[in-house]
Order: structure tokens, then C-alpha cells, then sequence
């Protein structure tokens, strides 16, 4: 038997400390629909819980005086749905979030826990990389910042320092003719994790595309950013040849897995079928098409 | 939609055929219902389960010294504490032979599966408990294991038992099962057509919601009561007499709410062990397992490896149909053979059949019914196999059906001849059905292929022991009781026959289940039975009560009870002859009872007949995305003689439920194991069952030919839609890709690289 303390501080500054203090027997609780999953499963038994939704900054959202906007990392996939602008700046991101789990789920879950818990499958993850977003950690030394891309290190890992948290996401302005898509292939139509999830965000000026990002999940131990996908879009007026080089892209940089999930050969396949229709999606959105 | 073919037994009723309110619908919506883990008691303790991490090994030792050491655990059981059947001699309990049951619930000479229960623990909560379990010191020999049933049958595999004997050799083959009609050969010979294929598919778990639950209080004077979640609470005390050695009369079994059985709850795990924990430690003992242990532990229904073959001449007239089954039974005999054996080409009038069965042992947990148990599997088998028949041919799918139906007096393989047949009926239904005639787009865009396929089923459906008895409260209200718990909307029929037959008002009658103590023996919900057989049992006790009722007035009005009628709910003088009485209504009479003779109430317990079989045909469209892989059932029509709808929201509520499960199984829903033979996939997340949104509105046509052995005309409706939809839904996909699939599930990935070859 074993005692589990639960805090619930009001100031990062706290939640730090008391969570390097730990020394790694504490978790963070946010939206707890992983931590408790797997305490209850058994694979964590932290000695100390952090809960940070009662700290202002983690639950807020801010739109940046450059035109992004700035959301704490636990707050809910619903509240982030009620927000009357950040849906039409970011709508692939928002849909990722709000593909996790039940409504239930949604209401709890949070784009920081998908990120820390480090499954190369968190639907929100492809999404924000996509977006080119920047995460804010604290830890005991100090703030900076990471992209996301640079978080995940292996199934179940990240690349924080001991005590560490994750503290926001940065999403950056978006230019006009700009739109984000993120579609994932699950078997059943929801209630399911991704098989394999890719989100495109694209910037289109007169039908040409100026910028592109790829993120792609559940294709190798960790979320993927595939700059090559995005290479043969940048350029292209998203003709056939120009989607079929960056699914080829994509096809090229997955390292899957066969698993209960799927299959090596099913996954490297869908990965590029993704690409495009996630493309295709994100560019309707652009108004270039 | 509704089609009823008899209107003598529906004009003029009121409440049969009607949608009442379910008795236990304010309840179950306002989570007032109170399911088998929602029991507690004073001085409960909690019971937990060690499971063996091993497929298949030789327990050399059990050690719970440390266990019961640990402070707050009161009591340990391990195999020593169940009664030991010796495997050299049957003891059945209706179709579970206790050699098996005794070593389902606890492991005794080898640990058989990944999650094989090895001892049992009750502490002060349920970390103590399994805590204590941890602290178990089992010695165990891993041997090789077994999963799948192609390689349990091969001559070098590892042998399960080593009693078990086929061909005169120790083997995983645990039994055979034959129906023969005719010469198969010599019917082959005259065939034009013949077609054969070889099918596979995975185990499937019934997936109910409420996990298996009990709580047990053994008291001092050796009287035990037990709290259970089953599909029958005479079962549960039954099997656990035979487990424990607590003779019945000193158990009473109280049934819960069920949540979800669909054939599971038919088969005991935790209470044997939760009653021996009570008597052991002197509390009351609950036990409740995680989703983890229901699908690690309890039983899923069998995967199978089939062959059938089927002749045919060139106008379409079967002369041969063959089928070799293979069904897993799990880690201990008794898959469900009679199943595929006898329903697979029942639908049909073949002149010869040859059907063989082999229930096949792996290490995997033991099979347990589920809804039609192993029918589906054969269907599967023969009606693709038709749907290929047909093709050949040139012939509608349907037409190659109605051609070869069974009719009455048409002889089946397994045995039974024919009485009253309906399968035609159902065919016709779908073959003059809109959906049927609607035009299919097939391309309707890039990527995107559709198609339809049908296919039909049968079942045997069943009778046998029921109780009920009916009672008038001294206020002129009913009760009624029955001794069957109530899976699918069994009391709210029994509601609106019992109105019906009394002529009062529905609110008036309530309906309950009783225990074991308090209602004669009833056999379990299963085999589609209950509404069938409940019904007639609460038919005759309604009949005498109102016998009872005249005969009352009649000696209130001092004439005749022969001169007394029984209309609206009220007695009345027969005629003008029986004399001038104010008629006297059921709150008279019951306020009257007791100077008049006494209580109103009467039972009946009786072993019910004429529960003739149930068909279904299917049709149904599907959606492939061919760059994914997916399948995507749109459109589904499903036809079936229910004989008579008593209420029919929860007859459509059975095929809707039946198709549903079908679908699951054939697009997505299996056992995964990994390479030591540990379940991959123990929970809904990666057990893939479609949710609501995977599904779309299943439409029923329920065909309403009373069954002339029943007083309201019924038929068992629960089982016959679980058969088609396997085989319907994979001729849809053969329509819809020109690629025909011989395996289950057709999952995404299946499907995909079918489609690259």
C-alpha cells in the first residue's frame, strides 16, 4: 500500500519546485485521462500528484500582440471549442484535440498531456507541429522554449528536464490564404486512436503554395515533422505530381511498427493516402483552391 | 416496419403489440437500477483473483503463506477449496459439465490460459486484497502453448490434457459432432455446380457492459445468499452447490439487475469462490472483476476453421451440401458444435447432408454461449458459399434461397422434421423490400465502391422450465413474478400480456424477478426462450386467477361461477339467465378476498413446448474506401418471424442488437494475442466493437406469424439475427470489390492488401 500526496498549487513557481523536489515520483495531473488510466493500470504509481489546472497561465487563452495566439497546456479540448477565434484560425488543430476520446474526455483532456505523455499516436500532436508551435517549460532553472517537434523522444518520453512543465503552446499569426487540416485513419469512426494521423498546414498566395508544415503521427516512436513532405509542396499549386511526392514523403519517413493496431506495410500506406487528403483539406480551408 | 399476417390475435388487443413503458425503464435512466457491484453489506470484505501470467504451464506449488500473513486479509482459497470432479466421469448441469466448470474457476492441475484463475484472496478493501495476491508464491513449469485452432490440431502440437482422446490418440480435439441426411457423395455426383471454400474467424466476446459481479454472505447456520449479476439465478445457485458442496436448499441466489449477458452470464466464475472466501473469513465477500479480467478470463464465443462444400444442379436445385467445422472450445472442452453442425444448412431442403463438428482445445479462456452460440459460424460458411452458388448459376442470390427452402415436413440434418416453416416468408420480405429493389450507386466517388449482399439465418430457439406467479394485492392491483432475469425487455411483454388477459390498465401490473426462494425453478435466459416461455407460464396463472375471480363473484352473487364472465376487468353476469348484478370490478373483488375464501393468486411451473425455430434473411449495403481499407456498412435491412411482437420496441431492440454484433464480428472485432499467448488487446479500446456512429440505423421487419403452440402466437426472436449478418456483410464486400474475403475480421489492413494483390 502506498500513500499518494495531491497538490493542487495556485503558482507555477510552486508546481516547479514541489515537482523537482520529487525527484521523479511525482506526475502531473492535468486533464488525468492518461495518468489515472495508468495508475490504475499500473504501469505509474507516483508518490506525489501535481495537479495544475488551478494555475492561471496554464488554463488561459491569449492572443498574442504579434496575432497568434498563446493556450495554457491543460486546458480542455471543449473549452478550447468555445473560444469564438481560435477555431477559425487553427480549425485542424482544434479538431485534433477534440478528435481524443469520448465528449466525455474532451472535457478533461488537455493538448499538454497529449504532448508529455509521449504516445507516438496523440492526435494533437501532428496538428500543433503542423502549426509550427512553440512550447513554453518551466522548470527549475528557468523558462524556454522548444518547438514541439523537439518534445517527444520515444513512446511514453520526452525531452523535458527533470521537473520541467510543459506551460503553453505559441501558435503563430496566420497570414492570409493560410489553413490547417489534421485527419487520422482509425477502424472504427470514433472512440479509437490513430493508426496512422498526419496534419498539413499551408499558407497559399494566387494558388501557389508559400508555406507548408507536415506533422505525422503513429508511424515511428515518435511524432514526425516531415520537412521533405513539405519541401514538395512548397512551390506547387498542389498538382497530383506535387501531392504524390510528399505522400512519397511521407511514405519515406515513416519507421512503423507492426502491432495490435496495424501493420508495417498498412501504415507506411496510409501514411502517404493521409498526406493527400489532409492537404487537400487544409488547402480548401486556404481558399486556394 | 411491421407486417402481421394474422389479424385474429391482434384486433381488439390493447396492450399486446403495444409500446408500454418497461417496468425497469425510470430506473435504469435514473441510475436507480441496482446492478450485481452495486450491492454492499455491513462488514463486507473485498475478494480478488490471482490469474495465472502464463498460457499454458504445470502449477507444482501454491504457496499463500505470505498472503495470509499480510495484515487486513481474512481469507484465502485456492483449488483445494473447489470440489473436484475427476475428469474420467460427466457431471452435467443442463449443457456445462462440472469436470470443466471446476477447473474454469480455478486452475488445478495446469494453468490452461493467460489469466487462468489461481487463487483467491478477501482482505479489508480490494489494495489489500491484491496486495495479498501478489504475495502468492505459485511454482509453475511454462510449457509450450497453443493458440490457434490450425495449429492445436497439428500432430506435433502441445497436448492440453492429456486424457483427452481422438482417434485413439491423446489430442486437442475433444469431441466430434455428425448430421447426416442422405448420401453426400452421391449428391455431389449429380451436381452441375459445386463450390468449396474454406473460411476462418476469429474468437468474439459478447461484450456486455457490466463486468461479472457478486457479493456472497455465507452465515453461521451454513446459509448462504449470494447477490449475482446472471442470465439465471437458479443456475448460479445450482453450480454453485456443485462447486462448493453447499447443498441448494441452503443457498438462495437473488438476482441484480443484468447489464448485458447475450449468453455469457450463463456460466459462473466468481461466486464458488466468493462463497468459500465468506465461509472462510465469516463476512460477506464481494467481488467485482475489471474490464481487463472479463475479456482476459471470461468466456468469448469460438473462432473457427470451416470448409463447406455445396453441389447444385443448373436450374439451381441443391442435391449435396458438406461442412467440416472446426470451433474452438477454449482451454476446456465445449465449443458450441451444435451450433454451425446443425443451423448452417437448416434454412434448406437438401436431400444430402454431411456436417461434422470438432471442438477444438487451445490455451485460450474457455468459450461460453453467445447469442446463437456457433450458428453464425456455419452460416458464415454456407451462406457465402451459396452466394457463390448463385453467381455461378446466374441466379438471384434470393431466388437460389426460396428455390431450396425448408417447408414443412422438409426433414433438417440434425435431426428435427419440419412443422410450420417461415423461412420463405422472410426471403420474399427482403425480396420485395425497397432496399432490395433501390438502386445501388456503385462508384459515387473516386475511391469509394459499394455494394450489397445478403444471406440468411436459422435457429433452433427453445422452451423448457418456467415459473410465474400472479398475485392480486389487497388494493385489486397485480404483481407478477417470474424466475428469469431480464435481458431484454422480458418484463415489460409480460407487463402488457398480464394487462391484456385482465383487462385493466397496464400501470396496474407490476413485474418482478424473483430469487431463488421466492419462485419455482426456471431455466435460464437463453436459447431465445423467455419471452416464450414466461409468457405461457404467466398466460395459464392469469387464466386461473381469473377462474379464481369468478368464481368469487359468483359466490358473491350466489350463482353459477359457470354464469360468471370475466370482460374489461370486471365480472358480469354471463346473460340474462345468470341474472341482474352490477358487474364487479377486480378492486371489489380483491377488498372481498378474504371473507370470500381468501387471497387471489396462482402459479404455474412447467417445461414448455412448441418453441419452433426462428429464420432471418438480410440484406445489407456497404461502403469500401478502397485507399484505407475500411469497410463501412450504410444500409441495413433485417426480416425475421417473430411469431408476435408483444412489445415491439424491444423485439426491433433484438435484431437491431443481433445485427449490430454481427457487424462487429465481421469487420472488426478479435482476439489478439502475443507471442507468450497473452491477450494483446483486454479492453474496448483495441477490442474493437462498432460504436454508435459506426453503425446505421438497423431496420427491422419483423414478420408477425403466430406460432400456433403459443397462446400469444410467440417465437424466440433474440438469437436468429446474430446469424446472417457475417456472411451478408461479406457478400456486400465481394459485390462492392469483385474480391471475395475467406476470413474475419475484413479489418482495414485485411482489406487493403487484398486489394494490392
Amino acid at each position: 500500500m502506498t500513500d499518494i500526496r495531491y497538490l493542487a498549487p495556485r503558482s507555477l513557481e510552486e508546481a516547479v519546485s514541489a515537482f523537482a523536489a520529487a525527484q521523479g515520483a511525482a506526475r502531473i495531473l492535468a486533464g488525468g485521462t492518461d495518468l489515472l488510466v495508468q495508475m490504475r493500470n499500473g504501469v505509474v504509481k507516483p508518490g506525489l500528484i501535481v495537479d495544475i489546472k488551478k494555475i492561471a497561465e496554464m488554463t488561459e487563452i491569449a492572443e498574442t500582440p504579434e496575432g497568434g495566439f498563446r493556450i495554457g497546456a491543460a486546458i480542455s479540448g471543449a473549452t478550447l471549442a468555445e473560444h469564438p477565434r481560435f477555431g477559425k484560425a487553427w480549425p485542424g488543430v482544434l479538431e485534433a484535440i477534440n478528435l481524443i476520446g469520448s465528449k466525455q474526455v474532451q472535457g478533461r483532456a488537455s493538448p499538454g498531456g497529449n504532448l508529455c505523455n509521449g504516445s507516438p499516436a496523440g492526435d494533437s500532436v501532428p496538428a500543433m507541429i503542423a502549426a509550427g508551435a512553440v512550447v513554453t517549460v518551466q522548470g527549475p532553472n528557468g523558462r524556454r522554449q522548444m518547438p514541439v517537434e523537439a518534445v517527444p523522444a520515444g513512446p511514453g518520453r520526452t525531452h523535458l528536464a527533470p521537473g520541467e512543465i510543459v506551460v503553453s503552446f505559441t501558435l503563430p499569426p496566420r497570414p492570409a490564404g493560410s489553413g490547417d487540416a489534421y485527419l487520422r485513419m482509425i477502424p472504427r469512426t470514433e472512440m479509437d486512436i490513430a493508426v496512422v494521423g498526419c496534419g498539413v498546414s499551408l499558407t497559399l498566395q494566387g494558388g501557389t503554395v508559400t508555406a507548408a508544415r507536415v506533422g505525422l503521427g503513429a508511424v515511428a516512436p515518435t511524432v514526425l515533422l516531415v520537412e521533405d513532405a513539405a519541401r514538395a509542396l512548397i512551390g506547387s499549386r498542389l498538382e497530383e505530381e506535387a501531392l504524390e511526392a510528399a505522400a512519397a514523403a511521407c511514405r519515406a519517413a515513416c519507421r512503423p511498427i507492426n502491432d495490435k493496431r496495424g501493420t508495417i506495410a498498412y501504415r507506411i500506406k496510409v501514411a502517404g493516402v493521409l498526406l493527400k487528403r489532409t492537404a487537400a483539406i487544409a488547402a480548401q480551408r486556404a481558399g486556394g483552391n | 416496419m411491421n407486417v402481421i399476417s394474422d389479424k385474429l390475435q391482434v384486433e381488439g388487443n390493447r396492450w399486446i403489440g403495444t409500446r408500454t413503458v418497461r417496468p425497469d425503464g425510470a430506473d435504469k435512466v435514473t441510475g436507480r437500477a441496482a446492478y450485481a457491484a452495486d450491492n454492499t453489506m455491513p462488514g463486507m470484505i473485498w475478494g480478488k483473483v490471482l490469474r495465472s501470467p502464463h498460457a499454458h504451464a504445470v502449477i507444482r506449488s501454491v504457496d499463500t503463506s505470505k498472503a495470509e500473513a499480510l495484515p487486513g486479509v481474512k481469507a484465502v482459497v485456492t483449488a483445494r477449496d473447489i470440489v473436484d470432479f475427476p475428469v474420467d466421469k460427466s457431471v452435467m448441469l443442463g449443457i456445462q459439465d462440472m469436470r470443466w466448470m471446476c477447473r474454469n474457476v480455478m486452475a488445478r492441475e495446469k494453468a490452461l490460459f493467460h489469466g487462468h484463475p489461481i487463487a483467491a484472496v478477501a482482505a479489508i478493501n480490494e489494495e489489500v486484497a491484491a496486495e495479498a495476491c501478489r504475495l502468492i508464491e505459485v511454482d509453475y513449469e511454462v510449457l509450450p502453448h497453443v493458440i490457434e485452432i490450425e495449429d492445436a490440431i497439428r500432430p506435433d502440437a502441445p497436448i492440453l490434457h492429456d486424457f483427452l482422446k481422438h482417434e485413439g490418440k491423446p489430442s486437442n480435439i475433444a469431441g466430434t459432432m455428425t448430421a447426416k441426411l442422405g448420401d453426400v457423395e452421391a449428391g455431389f455426383a449429380e451436381a452441375d455446380v459445386i463450390v468449396e471454400r474454406t473460411f476462418r474467424t476469429r474468437p468474439v466476446h459478447q461484450g456486455y457492459i457490466e463486468p461479472q459481479a457478486c457479493t456472497v454472505s455465507y452465515a453461521a447456520d451454513g446459509r448462504a445468499t449470494i447477490w449475482s449479476s446472471s442470465q439465471g439465478q437458479f443456475m448460479v445457485r445450482a453450480m454453485t452447490s456443485l462447486l462448493t458442496g453447499v447443498p441448494q436448499s441452503n443457498i438462495k441466489a437473488i438476482p441484480a439487475e443484468i447489464g448485458g449477458g447475450f449468453g455469457a452470464k450463463t456460466i459462473i466464475y466468481l461466486e464458488p469462490l466468493a462463497l468459500l472466501l465468506s465461509k472462510k473469513s465469516g463476512r460477506p465477500v464481494k467481488m467485482v472483476m475489471t474490464r481487463e479480467e472479463v475479456m482476459r478470463a471470461t468466456g468469448p464465443t469460438s473462432g473457427s476453421f470451416s470448409t463447406v462444400r455445396i453441389g447444385a444442379k443448373k436450374d439451381g436445385t441443391i442435391v449435396a451440401a458438406q461442412g467440416t467445422f472446426y470451433i474452438q472450445a477454449g482451454c476446456l472442452p465445449g465449443g458450441p458444435l451444435r451450433g454451425p453442425v446443425g443451423c448452417a444448412f437448416a434454412p434448406y431442403e437438401i436431400p444430402n447432408v454431411l456436417s461434422v463438428g470438432f471442438d477444438v482445445v487451445s490455451n485460450r479462456s474457455k468459450v461460453a454461449a453467445y447469442r446463437a452460440p456457433g450458428a453464425p459460424l456455419g452460416a458464415y460458411a454456407a451462406e457465402c458459399v451459396l452466394d457463390e452458388v448463385a453467381e455461378k448459376l446466374g441466379m438471384d442470390p434470393l431466388e437460389l434461397r426460396l428455390k431450396n427452402s425448408a417447408k414443412p415436413g422438409s426433414k433438417a440434418a440434425y435431426g428435427a422434421t419440419f412443422g410450420k416453416v417461415t423461412f420463405e416468408e422472410t426471403v420474399e420480405a427482403i425480396r420485395t423490400h425497397e432496399h432490395y429493389k433501390a438502386p445501388l450507386e456503385r462508384n459515387p466517388r473516386p475511391g469509394v465502391r459499394r455494394g450489397r449482399g445478403v444471406a440468411s439465418g436459422f435457429w433452433y430457439n427453445a422452451g423448457g422450465e418456467s415459473s410465474a406467479q400472479v398475485n392480486i394485492t389487497e388494493d385489486g392491483n397485480v404483481l407478477v413474478t417470474t424466475g428469469h432475469p431480464d435481458v431484454g425487455g422480458s418484463r415489460a411483454s409480460i407487463a402488457n400480456v398480464t394487462a391484456e388477459l385482465l383487462g385493466i390498465e397496464h400501470g396496474r401490473v407490476s413485474v418482478q424477478i424473483g430469487d431463488t426462494s421466492s419462485i419455482g425453478f426456471s431455466n435460464l435466459t437463453g436459447g431465445s426462450r423467455v419471452t416464450f416461455a414466461s409468457a405461457m407460464v404467466v398466460t395459464q396463472s392469469t387464466e386461473k386467477v381469473i377462474t379464481q375471480l369468478r368464481e368469487r363473484a359468483a359466490k358473491i352473487w350466489k350463482i353459477d361461477p359457470e354464469a360468471v364472465t370475466w370482460e374489461n376487468g370486471e365480472a358480469r353476469p354471463a346473460g340474462p339467465n345468470a341474472g341482474q348484478f352490477p358487474p364487479l370490478t377486480l378492486k371489489e373483488l380483491a377488498a372481498k378476498a378474504n371473507e370470500m375464501g381468501g387471497p387471489i393468486g396462482a402459479g404455474v411451473q412447467l417445461n414448455t413446448q412448441g418453441a419452433d425455430p426462428g429464420f432471418a434473411t438480410h440484406v445489407v449495403d456497404v461502403e469500401v474506401d478502397v485507399d484505407l481499407g475500411i469497410v463501412r456498412v450504410l444500409r441495413y435491412t433485417a426480416a425475421q418471424d417473430v411469431g408476435r411482437a408483444l412489445h415491439p420496441s424491444y423485439v426491433e431492440g433484438q435484431i437491431q442488437g443481433g445485427v449490430v454484433q454481427g457487424i462487429g464480428w465481421a469487420l472488426s472485432e478479435e482476439y489478439l494475442y502475443d507471442r507468450q499467448g497473452r491477450l494483446d488487446n483486454a479492453g474496448f479500446l483495441d477490442y474493437r466493437m462498432p460504436v454508435c456512429s459506426d453503425v446505421p440505423m438497423i431496420e427491422p421487419v419483423m414478420l408477425e406469424i403466430p406460432n400456433p403452440k403459443h397462446p400469444q402466437g410467440v417465437r424466440g426472436v433474440g438469437e436468429a439475427p446474430i446469424v446472417p449478418p457475417l456472411a451478408a456483410i461479406a457478400n456486400a464486400v465481394y459485390d462492392a470489390l469483385g474480391k471475395r474475403f475467406y476470413s474475419l475480421p475484413m479489418s482495414p489492413p485485411k482489406v487493403l492488401e487484398a486489394l494490392e494483390e
